[in-house]
């Protein structure tokens, strides 16, 4: 990837990201979250993960994201009225993200060690990012957690039909 | 090529407007997006770093960490739900009653 | 370079060539099937010189004019930006998904070998399930942005429905992939070439008929036609999710719902019916399981795949359209009922077996 197609890309990432947090109405952050996972998608294929930007938008933009969607629809819910009570708050807590955000950058680009491994700039192998030598490695090396999200899963669809469930009477 | 730290510099970003998102909304729909911003911003990392290693471990974490957020937000939205049944408000503020 | 640009260009046109005008075309065969079911005489106003033969062309050319001279009214209090978007995000990713679809095997010009495949993808099917899954957005944004009940009660039922019948679709295209061990149509189309016996083309069919069925009653569901078209049911909604609609805007959300029913068919079609395989037809020419050969240059084998490719889909869509107007419309607890306890299981039990029977033939 390029600089000239990453900081573009960046750019509207970080803009759908910020749509997120700082608009009213809740169907538009969804919206603008959307729109971020969509082009993190992007990215993904830049960095080779082929699958795994197929999976974020089967998953992440097609399921979850209209789970969001729907259930914003279902409660019907309204703009928020702007309130003037918490504004120390915002203040502080954009200030300490500023902080955070530009420590974390500083200590990335200043800290002159080379990340290790053979770099972005390295022709990857043929099968890299390919749905075969992910699941290889899923199947092989990652099985137990695999299977214990299986259990996680079920838990969760448990747990979800319990508390949406009406109550019966 | 543009080199992993950039990369990583947008995933910074991307975890920062999550959790500032997180403090500043109080709605508990939004914050919940803030938070799958914010595990969305982990993923990018993961996947840098597995273009960094020409290594698959760092995209087979991001599918686990798709998982687990699909079924927290199937339980989280569920929650949501059963609150809003209670309470008819989102506001994180006003749900309190087991706030010391 | 520019030429491999050119010749990509060249595909897209030919792709999109392909598919508008076959789902303006499905636009005028909907009416007169349904004229034709309803023992009435449908969809003949629009001719010209009174020359009825021509009713296909003339419908097609006065549709989109009639769609375009009328007002765009975006309703009051409506969020005007989502309200424009809305179409828009319907139709883009049912149109991009034809980007993987295979419509021949490969055509040789000189040293050049073109794959007639617009983006042979490694993901192939999984860029399908992706665009498919986008489609609710237009479903959602539509119903939200109009400011109307019944939009807001369509675009609900819509996603619903279509995040229902999205895991049935996805467990029977799971089990192709089983079967075919790719992720790529066009490898998949390949492999439907062999012959069982000696004889009898290997298409898919023969062995998923179960997700076949799964995948023909999930596509349709997908997009959201009879008998599974709660979200517009005219009758309870209006048209539900798209009501506040007109001009082009409501042109596009029409369109778009021709476009789903041609990309289920080309699914339909790539999965259990050869793809762009003519049975008996290898990449030299004929050869017939009872002797004889019949050896052809390759453009003409690849303009029969086409063709051939072309027949089955409008065969599907035509399939697609008897089924609309024969079948009433289910009730939505009936329709949440097939999807989860009907197809879901289905599909598991259909994915189990494959995979026992891979082991077992292994």
């Amino acid at each position: 990837m390029t600089p000239l197609t990453f900081f573009p890309l960046a750019a509207l990432i970080v803009a759908a990201a910020l749509g997120v947090i700082l608009n009213r109405h809740p169907i538009r952050s969804g919206l603008c979250l959307a729109a971020t996972l969509f082009l993190l998608a992007i990215m993904f294929v830049f960095l080779d993960a082929h699958l795994v930007a197929a999976l974020q938008i089967i998953v992440y933009a097609g399921a979850i994201l209209v789970l969001f969607l729907f259930v914003i629809m279902l409660l019907n819910l309204e703009a928020e009225l702007p309130q003037r009570r918490r504004q120390n708050l915002t203040i502080a807590a954009t200030v300490a993200g500023g902080l955070f955000a530009a420590a974390g950058i500083y200590a990335l680009f200043t800290s002159g060690g080379q990340l290790p491994g053979p770099g972005t700039a390295a022709a990857p192998p043929l099968e890299f990012g390919s749905s075969a030598a992910l699941g290889y490695r899923l199947f092989t090396h990652f099985v137990l957690p695999f299977e214990i999200t299986a259990v996680l899963l079920l838990v969760a669809v448990l747990g979800a039909v319990v508390l949406a469930k009406k109550k019966m009477s | 090529m543009v080199p992993a730290t950039y990369y990583l510099a947008l995933s910074i970003v991307l975890f920062v407007i999550g959790a500032v998102g997180f403090l500043i909304r109080r709605n508990l729909i939004i914050m919940f997006m803030s938070i799958e911003l914010m595990l969305n911003a982990a993923n990018l990392a993961f996947v840098t770093f597995a273009r960094q290693q020409l290594a698959m471990d760092g995209q087979v974490i991001v599918f686990f960490v798709m998982t687990v957020a699909a079924g927290e937000v199937a339980v989280g939205l569920a929650i949501i739900i059963a609150l809003f049944r209670h309470r008819e408000t989102l506001n994180a503020d006003e749900v309190r009653m087991l706030r010391w | 370079m520019l030429l491999e640009i050119g010749i990509i260009v060249v595909k897209i046109l030919a792709v999109i060539g392909l598919v508008l005008p076959l789902a303006g075309m499905l636009g005028w065969i909907e009416r007169k099937g349904s004229a034709l079911i309803q023992d009435r005489i449908g969809a003949n106003r629009a001719s010209i010189f009174g020359f009825a033969g021509a009713g296909l062309v003339n419908t097609m050319m006065a549709d989109p004019l009639k769609f375009a001279t009328k007002e765009d009214i975006i309703p009051r209090g409506a969020d005007r930006f989502l309200h424009t978007l809305a179409p828009c995000v319907n139709l883009f990713p049912v149109l991009v998904a034809f980007a993987v679809i295979p419509f021949a095997d490969v055509l040789v010009v000189g040293d050049r070998i073109i794959n007639m495949q617009i983006a042979p993808l490694g993901v192939g099917i999984m860029y399908v399930l992706a665009m498919m899954s986008l489609g609710v957005y237009g479903v959602v944004l539509g119903g939200w942005a109009s400011n109307n009940r019944w939009s807001l009660l369509g675009g609900i039922r819509g996603s619903a429905q279509m995040i229902s019948y999205e895991l049935p679709l996805g467990l029977a295209i799971v089990a192709m992939v089983l079967t075919y061990g790719t992720f790529d149509l066009q490898a998949m189309a390949r492999a439907q070439g062999q012959l069982l016996w000696g004889w009898l083309p290997a298409w898919g069919i023969l062995y998923q008929p179960v997700a076949f069925l799964i995948l023909l009653i999930a596509g349709i569901a997908e997009s959201k036609r009879i008998p599974f078209d709660l979200p517009e049911s005219e009758s309870e909604l209006i048209s539900g999710y798209f009501t506040e609609y007109s001009g082009i805007k409501h042109l596009m959300f029409f369109m778009t719902d021709f476009v789903e029913v041609i990309i289920v068919s080309a699914l339909l079609t790539t999965f259990f019916f050869g793809g762009w395989q003519v049975p008996y037809l290898t990449a030299s020419g004929f050869v017939f399981p009872w002797g004889g050969t019949l050896d052809l240059p390759n453009l003409v084998i690849v303009v029969l795949q086409m063709a051939s490719f072309t027949l089955k889909i409008v065969f599907f869509c035509w399939f697609q359209i008897m089924i609309r107007w024969t079948i009433p419309r289910f009730r939505y607890d009936q329709l949440m009922h097939l999807g989860w306890l009907g197809l879901l299981p289905l599909g598991f039990a259909n994915i189990i077996v494959t995979a026992v029977m891979i082991l077992a033939f292994q």
